[in-house]
């Protein structure tokens, strides 16, 4: 597949923000920085950078809990996300929502979402808008191996293939649902397997791999735009820090298991090959993640110098008040 | 003016605005013919792929509502029978009521959760609940319970032109009641009460069915020389308690009547909001009736005894009323 090398580097300065960010989060909360359950992204960029790159801002996506690396892949600003975190009415949420609920409609980011499965009828539903204005737009959801047990996943997935709306479901199989490894959570290996339940394509891709995720994720959203209706694609991937937090306090993982994913790390593979091709050179690398950690700083310091939330705010946004007459509060 | 049933003013009212505003799509189980309570009746005809027959999956229905909501469209989707919110609560409760709150302010959601509630045909206990109260213990929705077809038809429209989550919660026992309802449109404000019928002695604050049962009530008290005055909130949330408050001012007695369950039910709320609000006013406990504590049985000499009615608002009038010389 051809790739324009201006897309590989743009790819790449992106998924070294989805890293750094995430690996920032993970001090800040090690330094009780910041408040409540955070579920870090690192290991898993190369999914949502992958698909995210095919997207614009008149496309949705639906998130999950662990959400960061989605608005981020979206086009997110660290400096409200971080702001988020830290409760700051500046925060994309004005601190209502905090991590797990971390979103931008602007950008046709629709949540994360702190209930695991949420988010396949509520792509559906974008979906549906997008089919209803024969726009051309899609929706994307993005969910987990876990997510792929619960009903709302199923009931979703067979509504998008009876409908045909341009839904791609992407499930980041990252071999672990919470603290419970796949093969103890569902009898299968490949989840794309589902989809042939409801007459959609199902693929599975190295989801370490920010080429092959960005290669099957452009045919689905392509074919999703073309109207040909909704595809399941799974991406293999792995999470390098525990389910909530950093440090693995509930399990230990097969260190050969761990080794093995990390050798693969998307973040190291990607920019070799990328100076393989000659799309990118050793020093671009190195500034490009010398002026992203400068970013993060500065991010985090504009959210730390944010005021924190007002509590006279506390009963806005409820409601949304009436705009016309007819309407009513 | 045209005499219509409650059945015809749900069609009427979302076919008028559907009309009006292309935005506007439903969808939910079998409404192509008409859905279970002819909800739906007719407007597959005219407006084609905007009425969605959708399999039976309440979470994809109620989730398919937020998702088109986020992204511009106004959805009105059915619960056929409100019993089955328990297979899409999540959907309902975490996602529609929260997003605004959560994501801080940025997203609208217009959606109307259409359902019918109630018991009265020995449908048993999962196809005959009264679950308004579970909503209203939710901020983010708005719940509107109309007790005949006028209120319907304009309480219908208000929710659509609203641009906040409501749940429409049609009474069974209502379908078939029937009134004068203009042909043209008209928008009946949510939140605001409605003195149903004025009278001196004991303010009956009555919702959904209980409306009638209210009216019946005061028909036969008003044999006795009792005057009941009859409130119905219409809209449960947001709750009018002025108008509530300014009828117990002027009767000083008051009974709440509920067709669901009555501990932890709505009346609840009413009666406590009543005695903070009202409490130099009352000249006697506020009394409440609703269904006992149990499911909704089938046999219909067990439900009959099961459900609220009249007789039991007189009762509980009777209680409160002052003794006579």
């Amino acid at each position: 597949m051809d790739i324009a090398h201006d897309t590989l580097r743009q790819m790449y300065e992106r998924m070294v923000l989805l890293r750094e960010f995430d690996e920032r989060c993970g001090r800040l909360m090690q330094e009780n920085r910041t408040k409540g359950a955070v579920h870090l992204y690192c290991g898993e960029e190369a999914v949502a950078v992958g698909v995210c790159t095919h997207l614009s801002n008149d496309d949705y996506i639906t998130s999950t809990h662990r959400g960061h690396g989605h608005l981020l892949a979206k086009g997110g600003d660290p400096k409200f996300m971080y702001a988020e975190l830290f409760g700051r009415s500046s925060g994309y949420c004005k601190g209502k929502g905090g991590s797990m609920h971390i979103a931008d409609l602007d950008l046709g980011m629709l949540g994360a979402n702190g209930i695991v499965g949420a988010g396949p009828p509520i792509a559906l539903g974008a979906a549906f808008a997008c089919h209803y204005r024969q726009d051309g737009n899609v929706a994307v959801c993005f969910f987990g191996d876990g997510a792929s047990n619960e009903g709302t996943f199923h009931e979703a997935a067979n509504m998008a293939g009876l409908f045909r709306v341009p839904l791609v479901l992407v499930c980041e199989n990252n071999l672990y649902g919470e603290w419970t490894k796949q093969a103890d959570h569902q009898p299968i290996d490949d989840i794309a397997d589902r989809a042939a339940s409801y007459d959609m394509p199902g693929v599975t891709v190295d989801g370490m791999d920010a080429f092959a995720v960005y290669e099957a994720a452009g045919e689905a959203i392509a074919r999703a735009r073309r109207g040909e209706g909704p595809t399941l694609l799974e991406c293999k991937t792995y999470r390098y820090y525990d389910h909530v937090g950093v440090d693995f306090g509930k399990i230990v993982r097969d260190p050969d298991e761990v080794a093995a994913w990390k050798a693969r790390d998307p973040l190291e593979q990607f920019p070799r090959r990328l100076m393989e091709m000659g799309a990118i050179t050793q020093t671009e690398v190195d500034r490009i993640t010398s002026e992203t950690r400068a970013r993060i700083e500065a991010a985090v310091d504009f959210a730390e110098a944010s005021p924190v939330a007002d509590p006279a705010f506390l009963l806005d946004d409820v409601y949304t008040p009436a705009a016309a007459e007819g309407a009513h509060v | 003016m045209p005499v219509k049933t409650v059945t015809q003013a749900v069609p009427e009212a979302l076919s008028q605005e559907m009309s009006r505003d292309p935005n506007i799509f439903f969808a939910g189980e079998d409404l192509s013919v008409g859905g279970a309570f002819g909800t739906s009746q007719g407007l597959k005809k005219d407006f084609g792929d905007r009425v969605i027959d959708t399999p039976i999956s309440e979470s994809a229905i109620a989730g398919l509502a937020v998702g088109a909501a986020a992204a511009g469209l106004r959805p009105v989707v059915e619960i056929m029978f409100m019993d089955f919110v328990g297979v899409c609560m999540d959907e309902i409760v975490n996602q529609m009521a929260k997003m605004k709150y959560m994501f801080g302010g940025k997203a609208t959601l217009p959606i109307v959760v259409t359902t019918a509630a109630g018991a009265g045909f020995s449908m048993a206990a999962q196809h005959s609940q009264s679950l308004e109260a579970w909503f209203c213990h939710i901020p983010g929705l708005k719940v509107v319970m109309p007790s005949n077809a006028y209120d319907t038809k304009g309480l219908l429209i208000s929710a659509i032109r609203d641009d906040n989550p409501v749940i429409f919660i049609v009474i069974k026992r209502n379908l078939r009641l029937r009134e004068e309802v203009p042909d043209e449109p008209y928008a009946i404000p949510l939140g605001v009460a409605e003195v149903k019928r004025e009278g001196s002695d004991v303010t009956v604050v009555a919702t959904g069915h209980m409306v009638t049962q209210a009216q019946r009530a005061a028909d036969q008290l008003a044999e006795r020389g009792v005057s009941l005055e009859v409130v119905d909130p219409r809209t449960l949330s947001p709750l009018d308690m002025d108008t509530i408050v300014a009828s117990v001012q002027k009767t000083s007695r008051a009974v709440v009547a509920q067709e669901g369950v009555q501990f932890c039910g709505f009346g609840a709320e009413i009666a406590a909001a009543i005695q903070e609000q009202a409490f130099d006013y009352l000249d006697a406990p506020v009394k409440r009736v609703g269904a006992p504590f149990s499911p909704v049985p089938f046999s219909p000499s067990l439900e009959e005894a099961w459900l609220p009615a009249a007789d039991d608002i007189v009762a509980a009038v009777d209680e409160i009323l002052p003794a006579r010389a």
